[in-house]
């Protein structure tokens, strides 16, 4: 009989492998309860070793000023805010993953989203470090809080984008960190029902609140969830808007444009989706989830990462365009004398090369699907995403209105450098903390798609050929109360 | 602390669990609740819950957080402390839109988390009891509470013969409290399977 079924093979299956719900249970959550591993240590401990130089670099700027810092007159931004806009830029991706995909019902999601929700969090909490030091008396950063004070009361601008940013960032991280621990609440409680030790089923016990898995409760989950993700949907696009907003509403040449917002959102996308790239499949490997991360996840961010290149591609020959169709001499002369040419032309065309030229390889299936080419790319993009910035930010700043105020050719100083660094510390440390400590991968999400997409739905068509159509239907509809999975294999 | 009598009965497939609903609400018992490891969908209505109006608090809070941005920028900027910018209004509404909308967007999630927890009694230290072990792993937990009127045992026959594979008796607080999370610190064993 099997010889001559036919199986319409519509989707590859989410789930490898014919997991039960305890197996899937079982692949996430041992990591949790084994010892670290060697590799483990050995990741934690230089990421310990780099915060602690980040740390060392941001006291030595606070105690002696931003003078520590190779900025100056007129390339007032340079390396630190090019960072923050890279973090933020990173942090793009959880929220997109976790909340349009949602909204967009795409099942891959599950896979992924909860680390790289995770990642979000922990890219945002990077970026903030960045213009809140770059304040320089940091211990004055409440001052940017509409709070009533004695100085008037004095309130900030509410009309000036960077304080826009302000609201942005902290609203983002906070309903991020909402939506990432909600979700991960029924997770903690399946380590804490697992537990085999008395410390441990403790501390997961206060960590996932009481969770007991009551229908009401789910029921309640699944209609906040949704609300959150159509709430993060507009939040995550409004987030890079407004940072490119810091750009667009000045008057400085190459910043001055109406195509920032969409241009950013693309470019984040396409840098966060690298960084998710990076990161699970690593995790992939070290934990052995490739039956949750199959080569079609990885394809299908990978598809993700060709569009969002190319609109990031398109994005830049505009700028060029528009800065010579405008007839402005001075975007003219920020294009086409000093961002393609002159001292820092390297880096626009190490951009290009990065984000525009390569990624097109993925138009290929076999790189899409081929792990090594992945990850390389990934890294290639989030160094072209990070020149990116410093293009932006560099090459407007260091020939501005004024011949008089241009400036030398700029180089990071070592403690600006030690501050990015810091902040790879900062993001490592936590994500291997999270990646030790947390359910890596949604499981109760896992769950929910296993017997409808998984390689397990198989099982239940065993009975195909000997009944009738609808009461075939029937049958599985009454099992699967989802939407739309009923697959049908037709003679 | 309200100790209270509960007849539990587990199944392993969801697929015998929507017909079991339907016959033991159709038997005249009250289900005390059904814990699953993940979100069935049609479960809730199968039991006879309605649906939750969450949203709608969310909708609320996110009014609160719109009313609040723009009121406040408004009082700042027109009465507190005008300031003029090369003349351009203080009243500037277009210029309020990205901090209206996060403040919105904040309310609501903030608003709507927090509703999530306190309705569903949820938060750190905060007990309850466990039926089964494995309600969030890969079992379904049906729980009834048995009355005065309930003949315990024909209940369990009846979970029984609906599928159930283990079927017991627990007495057990209904509600949430703060303390051990149960006294015995009952820690998991692996299931036997046999």
């Amino acid at each position: 009989m099997s010889a001559t079924k036919y199986e319409s093979q519509l989707r590859e299956p989410l789930v490898n492998g014919n997991k039960t719900y305890g197996q899937v249970t079982q692949d996430i959550v041992h990591t949790i309860e084994a010892k670290p591993t060697r590799l483990w240590y050995i990741g934690f401990y230089i990421s310990v070793a780099l915060l602690m130089f980040g740390a060392y670099s941001v006291y030595r700027e606070v105690t002696y000023g931003i003078g520590q810092w190779n900025v100056n007159r007129t390339i007032g931004w340079g390396w630190d805010i090019t960072n923050f806009v890279w973090w933020v830029g990173i942090g793009h991706a959880g929220t997109l993953i976790s909340a349009i995909l949602l909204l967009f019902r795409q099942g891959w999601r599950t896979g992924v989203n909860r680390a790289a929700e995770a990642m979000t969090i922990f890219a945002v909490m990077c970026a903030g470090q960045f213009p809140i030091f770059h304040m320089g008396r940091v211990w004055m950063a409440f001052f940017t809080l509409p709070y009533p004070n004695t100085r008037g009361p004095l309130w900030p601008n509410f009309n000036s984008p960077l304080l826009w940013d302000v609201f942005a960032i902290s609203t983002y991280f906070t309903v991020s960190l909402l939506f990432w621990y909600s979700g991960l609440l029924p997770d903690l409680a399946t380590v804490r029902d697992r537990a085999k030790t008395k410390l441990r089923k403790h501390l997961y016990g206060v960590a996932s609140f009481g969770w007991s898995g009551s229908t009401k409760h789910w029921q309640r989950h699944e209609s906040l969830s949704l609300v959150l993700a159509g709430l993060s949907t507009p939040l995550v696009l409004s987030v890079h808007t407004i940072v490119s907003f810091d750009f667009a509403t000045s008057v400085v040449p190459g910043w001055h444009t109406t195509i920032f917002p969409p241009y950013f959102v693309a470019g984040a996308i396409f840098s966060g989706f690298a960084m998710v790239q990076t990161l699970m499949l690593i995790l992939r490997k070290v934990m052995g989830l490739h039956d949750y991360i199959t080569l079609g996840h990885i394809e299908a961010m990978n598809k993700v990462i060709v569009l969002t290149g190319s609109i990031v591609g398109c994005a830049y020959l505009t700028e060029l365009f528009m800065a010579w169709y405008s007839q402005v001499p001075f975007e003219q002369d920020i294009f086409f004398k000093y961002r393609i040419a002159g001292p820092y032309g390297w880096s626009y065309w190490l951009m290009m090369t990065c984000n525009v030229v390569s990624p097109q390889l993925f138009w290929f299936t076999k790189l899409r699907r081929n792990v090594l080419f992945t990850f390389i790319m990934s890294i290639v993009v989030n160094i072209g995403m990070w020149f990116e910035r410093f293009v932006i930010i560099v090459s407007s700043l260091y020939r501005d209105y004024l011949p008089s105020s241009w400036s030398i050719y700029y180089r990071p100083s070592i403690w600006e450098v030690g501050f990015y660094l810091g902040t790879f510390g900062l993001f490592f440390t936590c994500f291997f903390l999270f990646s030790k400590y947390f359910p890596v991968i949604a499981i109760a999400e896992i769950k929910y798609v296993l017997k409808g997409t998984g390689e397990s739905f198989k099982n239940d068509m065993e009975g195909l050929e000997s009944k009738q159509l609808g009461e075939f239907v029937e049958e599985m509809h009454h099992g699967h109360h989802e939407e739309g999975t009923v697959k049908i294999a037709h003679h | 602390m309200a100790l209270k009598k509960f007849v539990v009965g587990c199944f392993e497939d969801e697929k015998v669990l929507f017909p079991a609903v339907a016959k033991v609400r159709k038997a005249g018992y009250k289900f005390h609740d059904i814990y699953t490891p993940f979100p069935v969908h049609g479960l809730d209505s199968a039991m006879g819950l309605r649906e939750t109006s969450i949203h709608t608090a969310g909708f609320l809070y996110g009014l609160i957080g719109t009313t609040t941005a723009v009121t406040f920028m408004t009082w700042v900027f027109t009465k507190d402390w005008p300031v003029n910018i090369g003349g351009k209004p203080n009243f500037a509404l277009p210029a309020w839109i990205p901090i209206t909308f996060e403040l919105t967007v904040l309310c609501a999630a903030v608003g709507m988390v927090l509703t999530f927890c306190y309705i569903c009694q949820l938060a750190p230290f905060v007990k309850k009891h466990t039926f089964h072990a494995r309600a969030t792993d890969d079992l379904f937990v049906m729980v009834i509470e048995c009355g005065e009127k309930t003949n315990e045992d024909e209940l369990k026959a009846l979970l029984t013969s609906v599928g159930a594979q283990e079927v017991n008796t627990q007495i057990a607080e209904e509600g949430w409290w703060i303390g051990r999370y149960d006294q015995e610190q009952a820690l998991y064993k692996e299931p036997n399977i046999a």
